[in-house]
C-alpha cells in the first residue's frame, strides 16, 4: 500500500518521513523548532535521508537548491519565524530559477499563540507566499497528509517550482503556553 | 590594522582565469552575487558553471547542496567577502558536515564593492581566514600572492577537503557582465552536472 492512502495508524510526522521517502527526497535541511521535533528525530534517525541542522534558513534553502540541481531532491523545514527570513532567496533564486524547493513550515502564532511577535510574523506568511506565486497548502487533517504531501512533491518537481506545506496546530496540538493561575 | 589583514592585493580577474584554467575535471563552480560571478563568466563560458543573481551570501551554502548531491565532483564556491559577512553560519555548517569535496574561495576586497565601495569590517578588524578557523574548517589559508595562490589550488583540487581560500583583491571593475537568464543558467547547470540532458 502506497502511503497516500491514510491508514489511521501512523503519526503526522511518520506518515510525513515516509512519503518523502517514496518520493526519493533524500535531503533534509533545517533550522529547529519545538513542533517539528519529533520530524527532525525521524529524518536523522533514518540513513535513507541526509539530514542536517543549518544557523539560518536562507542556508538551509541554499543547500536544497545546490543539491537539486546536482540531482538530489531535498525538504527544508521550519518555523512561521524561519518563513519570514526567505522572501528575498525564494524570490531571486527558488522562484526564477525554477527549484522544486520543498518547505515545510510549522505554523505557530495562531490558535492560541501566547507570544504577540510569533502571531504578528504568522499574518505575514501566506500574504507572502501569494504575492510570488509560490502553491501551498496547511494540513490540519491527519487523513489528508499522506495525500497532500505525496501531490505536492509531484507537482513541484513536475512543474519546476517551490511549494509549502503549513502544519497547522489541529495536525501537531501546536505549542500552547502552560496553564497558569489568573 | 590587524597584521593578518595587510596581503598583497590581487587581480580578481587574473585569479579567476588563473583558477578557471585549473579545472579539468568538469568541477562545479558557484559564483555569488555581482562582481564575483561576472568574473566568473567572464573568464570563459563552462556549462559547470552556475551563477546567481541575488541570494547575496549563498554560494557556499549552494555548492554544499552540489557537493553533498555530487560526492565525486570538486565544487567550488566563489564569495565576496561582504557576501560571507551576511551567511557567517554556513562555514560552521560545512565544518561540521566535514564535505570533503568542496573548495571555499573568498575574493576579499573590504568593500561591498557593487553597491558603491562602502567599506566592510573586513577591511578593518575581521580577518575572514580567522573565521573560517574560527568555525572549524583547518584548511583555511590566505593566498601571499599568485603563484601562492596556484599552490592552494592544486592542493584543494587533489587534497581532501573542505579548503578555504581566501584573496585580497582590488577594485577593478569586471570587464564582462553575466548574462542575467536564471533559466538558462540553471539548465545549463543541470546538464553540464549529468543531470538532464537536452530535450
Ligand atoms: C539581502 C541583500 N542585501 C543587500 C543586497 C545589495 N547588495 C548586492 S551585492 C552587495 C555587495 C556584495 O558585496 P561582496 O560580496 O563583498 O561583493 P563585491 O561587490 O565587493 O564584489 C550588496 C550589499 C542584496 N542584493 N541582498
Amino acid at each position: 500500500m502506497s502511503s497516500a492512502e491514510p491508514d489511521g495508524q501512523r503519526a503526522w510526522h511518520e506518515i510525513i518521513r515516509d512519503v518523502l521517502k517514496e518520493n526519493n527526497v533524500r535531503l533534509a535541511t533545517y533550522v529547529p523548532d519545538n513542533v517539528l521535533s519529533p520530524l527532525i528525530r525521524g529524518l536523522h534517525a533514518d540513513p535513507f535521508f541526509t539530514t542536517f541542522c543549518c544557523a539560518r534558513e536562507e542556508e538551509a534553502v541554499g543547500v536544497a537548491t545546490g543539491a537539486w540541481l546536482g540531482g538530489t531532491l531535498g525538504v527544508v523545514l521550519m518555523q512561521t519565524s524561519g518563513f519570514a527570513t526567505l522572501p528575498n532567496v525564494l524570490a531571486s533564486l527558488a522562484v526564477p530559477y525554477q527549484i522544486p524547493l520543498l518547505m515545510i513550515i510549522s505554523e505557530r502564532g495562531t490558535l492560541g499563540e501566547f507570544n504577540l511577535g510569533q502571531a504578528m510574523v504568522c499574518r505575514t506568511m501566506r500574504p507572502a507566499l501569494e504575492s510570488m506565486g509560490i502553491e501551498n497548502h496547511t494540513l490540519r487533517r491527519l487523513d489528508e497528509v499522506a495525500f497532500v504531501v505525496d501531490r505536492t512533491v509531484s507537482q513541484a518537481v513536475s512543474t519546476q517550482a517551490p511549494a509549502a506545506i503549513i502544519l497547522n496546530a489541529l495536525l501537531t496540538g501546536g505549542k500552547v503556553e502552560k496553564k497558569r493561575e489568573v | 590594522m590587524p597584521e593578518s589583514n595587510e596581503r598583497k592585493v590581487m587581480s580578481r580577474a587574473d585569479l579567476t582565469k588563473r583558477l578557471v584554467s585549473k579545472l579539468r575535471n568538469e568541477e562545479a563552480v558557484v559564483g555569488g552575487i555581482g562582481w564575483t560571478n561576472f568574473e566568473l563568466w567572464g573568464a570563459g563560458q563552462r556549462p559547470q558553471n552556475f551563477y546567481m543573481l541575488g541570494s547575496m551570501g549563498l554560494a557556499f551554502p549552494i555548492a554544499l547542496g552540489v557537493a553533498i548531491a555530487q560526492p565525486k565532483r570538486r565544487v567550488i564556491g566563489l564569495e565576496g567577502d561582504g557576501s560571507l559577512l551576511m551567511q557567517v553560519g554556513a562555514l560552521g555548517t560545512i565544518a561540521s558536515r566535514n564535505q570533503r569535496n568542496l573548495v571555499m574561495i573568498v575574493w576579499d576586497n573590504g568593500a561591498y564593492q557593487i553597491t558603491g565601495g562602502q567599506p566592510a569590517a573586513t577591511a578593518t578588524v575581521v580577518d575572514v581566514v580567522g573565521l573560517a578557523r574560527a568555525s572549524g574548517l583547518e584548511k583555511s589559508f590566505w593566498a601571499k600572492d599568485e603563484a601562492h595562490f596556484e599552490q592552494l589550488v592544486d592542493r584543494a583540487l587533489s587534497e581532501e577537503g573542505p579548503f578555504f581560500i581566501a584573496v585580497k583583491i582590488d577594485s577593478a571593475k569586471p570587464a564582462a557582465t553575466t548574462h542575467r537568464d536564471p533559466v538558462q543558467i540553471r539548465e545549463r547547470f543541470m546538464r553540464g552536472l549529468g543531470v538532464r540532458e537536452a530535450i
